[in-house]
């Protein structure tokens, strides 16, 4: 069973299909049920405190805003620890009210640094795309091997 | 600074989305209810909300997925349900994280007939998708366009 990264972290369709053929899921949802099952001082709404901007100087130089190294003390324990990485390039709305750009660019550009089998792809927008963005993930996913 | 405790510590929450026309939340909420022992079910507009611990939640959705399993999609959510800090009831408007998914609403039939479709087709014999990094090259007839466009 891989641990495999997924991007946008909070996808509901990489998250299913990664469980669905026999991985582990990488999202943010699991980095912030962490969080917010720890006991510390009240930091709402998701629990991050001063100190986690300090985690994210491993990721982000010190000029970069706090936010982006907060949201990188979320996700690289997560890229460190991916095995394999699905990446969705054309998922807008991951910018906004949802994220950060900036540490959605770092995300990927870390993960395409690291030397570990990876799969880009964009959403479907009709029926056949869906059929080829399917196939292709299933492959991508048994080729991992080790599948539960 | 005030002391956090946290709550339900050690349980895990998944969303179960539907995406059918066989199947309602309503269905799905029977069906959990009838088979769960002890977790928190929670009935939204798109489906459900399960709390409890982790055996028994992967318990649940195993059997539901068994529904309809190319229309039943589920994944993580870190807050369990109703948490105030995250429930539009207590926020106003609709709850952060709730646009990302309405988006990923609008694709999922097409994932849902590509998982239908590859049950009678074998994946390896379907065209991969198109590389999202891979720069297309120009083509000459629309690049003389752009140039004729240019200059008139």
């Amino acid at each position: 069973m891989a641990k495999v990264f997924i991007y946008p972290s909070t996808s509901l369709i990489l998250s299913d299909m990664v469980a669905r053929y026999g991985h582990t899921p990488l999202s943010s949802a699991v980095a912030i049920r962490e969080k917010i099952q720890t006991a510390g001082f009240e930091s709402p709404p998701l629990q991050m405190t001063p100190e986690e901007p300090k985690k994210g100087l491993k990721w982000a130089a010190v000029e970069v805003p706090s936010g982006v190294r907060g949201r990188m003390a979320l996700y690289g324990p997560m890229i460190e620890n991916c095995e394999a990485a699905i990446i969705i390039d054309n998922a807008d709305f991951a910018f906004g009210c949802m994220g950060c750009a900036r540490t959605n660019e770092l995300i990927k550009f870390l993960v395409r640094q690291k030397d570990i089998p990876r799969l880009d792809l964009n959403y479907p927008q009709n029926e056949e795309e869906g059929v080829k963005f399917v196939a292709a993930i299933k492959r991508f996913l048994n080729g991992l091997g080790g599948a539960k | 600074m005030t002391e956090y405790a946290p709550v339900l510590v050690g349980s895990v929450t998944k969303y179960v989305v539907v995406e059918s026309f066989d199947v309602t939340p309503a269905d799905l909420a029977v069906r959990a209810y009838e088979i769960s022992k002890g977790a928190m079910i929670k009935e939204t507009c798109f489906g459900l909300v399960i709390n409890g611990k982790e055996d028994e939640v992967d318990r649940i959705i195993a059997e539901l997925r068994k529904v309809d399993p190319d229309h039943i999609f589920i994944k993580d959510r870190g807050f369990p349900p109703g948490d105030p800090r995250r429930c539009r009831a207590n926020l106003g408007g609709a709850r952060p994280g709730y646009h990302g998914m309405e988006y990923e609403m609008r694709v999922i039939p097409y994932v849902s007939f590509g998982l239908e479709e590859l049950k009678k087709r074998d994946e390896n014999t379907v065209t991969p998708p198109e590389n999202p990094l891979e720069h297309k090259i120009l083509d000459i007839a629309k690049l003389k366009k752009m140039i004729n466009a240019q200059e008139s």
